[in-house]
């Protein structure tokens, strides 16, 4: 383990977490809005939104899975020491961490069984920009609980989160992070392309 | 098509079958009364706050400043347990997530997991309101109160504007709540299912496969018996046209504040350990039939202090000869609304009250 992996941590974990399950909670609860998260400087490449999340939510109870990139040895080392959660193949996780391209096929992400649907993966996932649309990503359209009227969040695609909306009420469920942002994606987010 | 993960040790033995269940709900197929249901748990209220209090210091006699306990009492893995059992609840508006609830210190009418969901979303800017029945100062509500100003600091209120967590036993606010706020529900009977099915593995497989037509018969039984639905409290809604929820022993006037409120409705129930959440504007119905369509009711009255026509009002006796009054159930809308100058009945302007 390098030295590094010990940094970076929370410094204050009841209120730093308590804080940041606030925001996940609001993105969550929101989609497509959103929300600060801060507290944590994990290993590049991950993001401090999802190094936050990580701690927050994660522990020896919670098996994670580190995609692509994101399985370096450093961040290995840095989720084992500030969390102790099992890294484990996409199939077992409980939550994922990667970005979307390195999440495919997103198929082997457990989606909960027909009378437990919470038994699902949450997928952290990084992406470059956090936006409701941008120059060259023109949101799709967000509707159902936790949106009044409609909402619009880049995604880094539309078809898979159409195609998790329909297997409701089971499916995965979404953070998206960039620098110390999240956003939140439910399985039960309606999405529509423009 | 479904991969099902490896589940915790603790969440799997919760949602084993639990065969003595229904007997200690008091809730009976023939009585599927819900004053039943709260008369058990006032049980519980003849415990005095002072004892909760002292049986907090028993367990730490040399302290009693928020310092000496965790953050919101609860351990960091407990919360981290409750967070993730939130979120999924979030993320499947009306579905029963299992948790693994912890023994508080306080018996369970009180609330403890409407105490436990309320710990894990806390932070210490919050500034936490608390109401039994719509009133922030009975016992039950000035102990949780007093329990959170002294484990996590937070700031406390009885006015609903100004609460970011409210923590409630079986009302909704009359003020309407806004975005940004949390309502926290204490659920004694969190499955809408239980008092026609007592086995939990049974209502599972019933939501399973939306197989609510049983509910439905229980709602026309009460037509056919009375000429209307009769269940007045724990009326049961359709959430997004999937799960069918207990709403929690609120009055069904309550049930139209549960859809599309621009706040974060979240449910906890402590002996039967499950959570349960309504995101922001979830668009909930309560079950009703086309002849016979759901009818927030209320007592045919105006509030005898403020004078308040569309607030849910009690019954108070207020001399032997049987005199009594109505009055709003919710105690800091009617007094906002006297302090406006808004004068009922038998209510005596604020000014003379206080000189
Ligand atoms: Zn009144």
């Amino acid at each position: 383990m390098t030295p590094e992996a010990l940094l970076g941590g929370f410094i204050d974990a009841p209120v730093q977490s308590a804080h940041a399950f606030r925001a996940g909670l609001e993105a969550l609860a929101r989609p497509g809005t959103l929300h600060s998260l801060t507290g944590a400087t994990p290993p590049a490449p991950m993001s401090v939104a999802a190094g936050v999340l990580i701690l927050t939510l994660c522990d020896g109870t919670t098996p994670v899975h580190l995609a692509g990139h994101h399985d370096s040895d450093a961040i290995r080392d840095w989720v084992t020491f500030h969390v102790g959660a099992p890294l484990v193949t996409a199939e077992k996780a409980m939550f994922a961490i990667g970005t979307w391209a390195a999440m495919q096929p997103v198929g082997r992400f457990a989606i909960g069984q027909p009378d437990y649907p919470d038994r699902s993966a949450t997928l952290i996932v990084e992406m470059p920009t956090l936006a409701p649309s941008g120059p060259h990503l023109s949101g799709p359209r967000l509707s159902g609980p936790g949106i009044k009227g409609e909402a619009r969040l880049a995604l880094p695609e539309t078809a898979a989160f159409v195609r998790n909306r329909a297997l409701f009420p089971l499916g995965f469920d979404c953070f998206f992070t960039a620098g110390s942002l999240v956003a939140g994606l439910p399985r039960s987010t309606n999405v529509e392309a423009n | 098509m479904t991969a099902p993960l490896p589940a915790l040790a603790a969440v799997d033995s919760v949602a084993q079958p639990d065969h003595g269940r229904d007997e200690r709900a008091g809730f009976h197929p023939e009585q599927p009364d819900v004053q039943h249901d709260r008369s058990r748990e006032d049980h519980a209220k003849d415990q005095p706050v002072e004892k909760v209090v002292m049986a907090l210091h028993a367990a730490h006699p040399e302290k009693g400043s928020m310092t000496d306990y965790n953050f919101a009492y609860l351990d960091e893995q407990t919360k981290r347990m409750i967070r993730r059992a939130i979120l999924k609840g979030i993320a499947i508006p009306g579905y029963q997530v299992p948790f693994a609830s912890r023994e508080m210190p306080m018996p369970y009418g009180w609330g403890t997991g409407g105490v436990q969901v309320t710990a894990a979303c806390l932070t210490p800017d919050d500034t936490l309101k608390v109401i039994d029945q719509g009133a922030d100062d009975t016992t039950n509500a000035v102990s949780i109160r007093k329990f959170f100003q002294r484990t996590a600091g937070v700031a406390v209120t009885e006015a609903t504007t100004e609460a970011t967590i409210i923590q409630t036993r079986h009302r909704i606010p009359e003020t309407a709540l806004t975005k940004g706020q949390i309502l926290v529900y204490q659920v004694p009977i969190p499955e809408p299912l239980r008092f026609l099915e007592p086995r939990e593995t049974e209502t599972r497989k019933m939501h399973e496969l939306e197989e609510y037509g049983l509910m439905h018969v229980k709602l026309y039984e009460d037509i056919a018996r009375h000429g209307t639905i009769a269940t007045s409290y724990d009326y049961p809604v359709k959430v997004e046209g999937r799960y069918v929820m207990d709403p929690s022993p609120i009055p069904k006037f309550d049930n139209p504040k549960l859809s599309d409120n621009p706040a974060i409705q979240l449910f906890g129930a402590g002996r039967e350990q499950r959570i349960y959440a309504l995101p922001p504007h979830t668009h909930v119905v309560s079950l009703d039939f086309d002849d016979h369509p759901f009818v927030a009711s209320k007592a045919a009255h105006d509030c005898d202090l403020c004078a308040a026509q569309d607030s849910y009002l009690d019954e108070v006796i207020t001399d032997d000869q049987g005199s009594r009054m109505f009055v709003c159930s919710d105690t800091d809308f009617c007094r906002s609304r006297r302090e406006a100058g808004h004068l009922g009945r038998l209510g005596t302007p604020l000014s003379e009250v206080e000189q």
